[in-house]
């Protein structure tokens, strides 16, 4: 038997598939309320824009997803496609797995946007940026959905130390799209045992600067903004406006608690992690979902009782684990995926190996996040080192 | 009861450098009791001048705070683990300092 060539299939399509223009369409989907239009095209040339609310279903894989993706077969199917061939095929198609109301759109999607019909650009990552978190993009959990508001969040990293450090460096590879720093010290080369952004060639450099150096040279796709300032009451409002997120990775308590009061009135998450010589504790500060830090220490210890600075140090890699701890945390608030550690104390021993769970609650009178508490102010703690 | 009680890193210069203590009592407090006679000095650190525990340190006993249930009235079992856990301000380095 003889097959028919390309014109006659496309003749015969014509003559038996019913078209529209895309004005009769548009007209269509504003009078009816059970159409679905159908986007043969394939996936790049949909992300670049498409009709409103229009499912996408490559013309290539049309057969194998119609069932999931297509309401009952004789609902009312628009196609289209970027000129209107592609579209008359795929309505054969949709014919033959036993769809009976199915019309083309004449002249496709070309016509439909030159006639200034409306159009939606679904936001999208680049080719480049699909390439870069392909890890990610294959991941359920994150997605490109996932992807887009990572990149679209903001994240403030408090301190480009230790903890800073392993925290920023992994958020940047993973595609938060705005980055905070801050850090108002230079590098000093007994950082470099433990504070990874940095390097030997920066010492006396602002650590801000280093670390945006190092993050951007990671990942150029996301913005670096560097805030060279010490945290007080009198800048923390400014500081940690328009950001989604606080990473605390301080070491000392007047800004630590500067970081919880902030949290706790403009509702922000409070991503928290400390360290001392081979111990580290991480948990998240929500306010209205579970405690703060003032709900678990709510005044600092007096200079006396803090250890005092001679017996500080920590071994460089400890921070690294906490860090990271912190920089998972963040994600998974971002996706809204998982179990974060609201609520939860985790703690870490590096020389015994163990991490330890305690339970820490909001407490109700707490004046900075219990519910219905008018904000007390900021404190400005003494800066001190024990003796 | 017998139980165990974990040691901050901060001070552990009272337990002889040991994270773990082991421990007999009752009720959280005559743990603290029994480690004030094993190890002098722990106590001060603990608690203030009131006797309760100090607002910048609390007490776990299983990983529940005893803030939240009897405080330290709290009993212990038999095999409990206790944990002292400090507020710690970060990985200092040579100096305090604020970012």
């Amino acid at each position: 038997m003889a097959g028919k060539s390309y014109d006659e299939l496309l003749a015969e399509y014509r003559e038996s598939i019913p078209e529209m223009d895309p004005e009769q369409v548009e007209e269509t989907l504003g009078n009816e309320a059970d159409v679905t239009v159908v986007d043969v095209r394939e996936s790049d040339e949909y992300r670049a824009g498409h009709l409103p609310g229009a499912v996408q279903l490559s013309r290539g894989f049309l057969e194998m997803q119609a069932a999931k993706k297509l309401p009952e077969q004789d609902a009312r199917i628009i196609a289209y496609c970027a000129g209107g061939v592609r579209s008359l095929f795929a309505a054969n198609s949709l014919r033959v797995l036993g769809y009976t109301n199915v019309t083309s759109m004449k002249g496709g999607f070309t016509r439909w946007k030159q006639n200034g019909h409306p159009v939606d650009v679904p936001e999208a990552l680049s080719d480049q940026e699909r390439e870069r978190y392909a890890r990610h993009l294959s991941i359920d959990e994150v997605g490109e959905a996932g992807q887009l508001l990572m990149k679209k969040a903001k994240v403030l990293c408090i301190g480009a130390g230790g903890l800073g450090s392993p925290a920023a460096f992994y958020l940047a590879a993973a595609g938060i799209g705005t980055l905070g720093i801050v850090d108002y010290d230079v590098v000093d080369l007994t950082n470099l045992q433990r504070q990874i952004l940095h390097t030997n060639a920066r010492v006396g450099d602002p650590k801000t600067d280093s670390a945006k150096d190092t993050l951007l040279a990671l990942n150029p796709d996301i913005e670096i903004v560097t805030h060279n300032d010490r945290v007080h009451s009198t800048n923390v409002d400014e500081l940690f406006e328009g950001y989604d997120i606080i990473v605390d990775g301080c070491d000392n308590f007047p800004t630590r608690y500067l970081v919880n009061d902030a949290c706790c009135k403009h509702g922000i998450p409070n991503v928290h992690g400390s360290i001392y010589r081979f111990e580290g504790q991480a948990t998240v500060f929500w306010p209205g979902k579970g405690p703060c830090y003032r709900c678990l220490f709510p005044e600092p210890p007096p200079p006396e009782m803090a250890p005092s600075c001679a017996e500080a140090g920590v071994l460089g890699v400890l921070p690294g684990v906490i860090g990271v701890l912190e920089a998972i945390e963040v994600i998974k608030i971002i996706l809204g995926k998982g179990d974060l550690l609201t609520g939860r104390l985790l703690t870490y021993d590096a020389l015994e190996a163990k991490f330890r769970e305690l339970k820490i609650q909001a407490d109700p009178d707490c004046n900075y996040c219990g519910e219905g508490k008018e904000f007390p102010g900021y404190t400005d703690y003494a800066h001190f080192c024990g003796v | 009861m017998a139980a165990t009680i974990r040691i901050p890193t901060p001070l552990r210069k009272f337990t002889d450098g040991k994270s773990e203590v082991d421990v007999e009592g009752g009720t959280v407090r005559e743990i603290f009791d029994d480690v004030e006679n094993r190890h002098g000095g722990l106590k001060d650190k603990i608690f203030d001048d009131a006797g309760e525990v100090r607002r910048f340190i609390n007490v776990f006993v299983n990983g529940e705070d005893v803030r939240h249930a009897e405080g330290l009235d709290t009993p212990v079992k038999d095999g409990d683990e206790l944990s002292v856990v400090p507020a710690i301000a970060g990985g200092l380095g040579s100096r305090s300092r604020q970012v």
